[in-house]
């Protein structure tokens, strides 16, 4: 399945947010999410599924002013 | 002068931003030297292979400072009060430095906006520090939707310019006398920050200023002393400013040489 990552398209075959996590390599990191713009908490990142073309955004920690 | 937000005590009114310094050594020098009440800090996308927020995250909390998280580049409320729920569950605070920014040449907030982002999320139990303007009339709408903490810019954001309206800086301290007032943006220089204190703000927030400096970590100490210098001078209760001079060593027993 095709979703888009951070803007960038991915091939994945995981089918929720969390198992995207998993399969991306940010397991255990300190990181928010958001699919097609609205926030997904933690806990619920196990029942969000995943389709086709979905947007999905990783963010973590960075520099502010 | 109060270092009160939200009810809580900072233990500096000096607000450190985090970025843009030449490297993540010469941050933490930087706040080691500031001593700043809080660090701001933000959000960006982040790549499972670099993990360059993880490195980040993990040198902000060896250095002990509250963190204040910062909307940074958001230009609508979705994007804003979105961006404030991603940060809540990353810093673990509800403390949120709102910015909806209107305008790209002056990064003016859109007030009208923040409005509306500061009402969503402090319905939504978030401490919003609202980065607005000095206008008086946005200030009260800002503390009907819910704030309790006014942060107006000096200048636009990285200009370095100061305190470009003290006459409306100075209104809105009059006009507001228990509300907790930050000058945010603009600072260039650590004078401009005693300033800030003189008018009887009760903190500012510097980035651009340290992070630019030639070395960030001497310009941190100085500004770490200016905000001092500042509060000191406005628990003291300055001067009244006159038009004429006065002479300040006495006539009376002068000798009379002409």
């Amino acid at each position: 399945m095709k979703i888009v990552v951070n803007d960038e398209v991915q091939d994945v075959s995981a089918t929720t947010l969390a198992t995207l996590l998993d399969e991306l390599g940010y397991g255990g990191a300190r990181v928010a999410t958001a699919l097609n713009g609205d926030f997904v908490p933690v806990a619920q990142r196990i029942q969000a599924p995943l389709h086709e073309g979905v947007k999905v955004e990783i963010v973590a920690p960075m520099q502010g002013g | 002068m109060s270092r009160h937000f939200y009810g809580t005590e900072l233990t500096s009114p000096l607000m450190l931003g985090t970025a843009q310094y030449p490297s993540p050594e010469i941050l933490g020098d930087a706040v080691r030297a500031a001593q700043p009440g809080v660090v701001t800090v933000s959000l960006r996308r982040e790549s499972a292979g670099e993990r360059a927020g993880q490195a980040f995250w993990s040198l902000i909390k060896d250095l002990g400072v509250p963190v204040l998280p910062n909307t940074a580049g958001c230009h609508t409320v979705k994007e804003a009060v979105t961006t404030a729920h991603m940060a809540r569950e990353v810093f673990g605070t509800d403390w949120v430095k709102l910015e909806v920014i209107g305008e790209l040449d002056t990064l003016q907030p859109d007030v009208f906006g923040l409005v509306e982002a500061a009402r969503i999320l402090s319905d939504d139990g978030f401490k919003v520090f609202p980065y607005t303007t000095e206008d008086l009339v946005v200030a009260e709408r800002l503390l009907a939707a819910g704030c309790e903490v006014l942060m107006p810019w000096g200048a636009p954001i990285g200009s370095g310019k100061g305190l470009n309206n003290i006459f409306g800086l100075r209104a809105l301290r009059a006009h507001f006398p228990d509300v907790p007032l930050v000058v945010d943006a603009g600072i260039g220089v650590p004078s401009h920050a005693t300033q800030a204190l003189e008018l009887g703000y009760d903190a500012v927030l510097i980035n651009t200023a340290v992070a630019k400096a030639g070395d960030p970590a001497i310009m941190a100490e100085a500004f770490r002393l200016a905000v001092q210098a500042g509060a000191l001078a406005r628990k003291a209760d300055p001067m009244e400013e006159r038009d004429m001079a006065v002479p300040s060593t006495p006539l009376i027993g002068k000798a009379m040489l002409a």
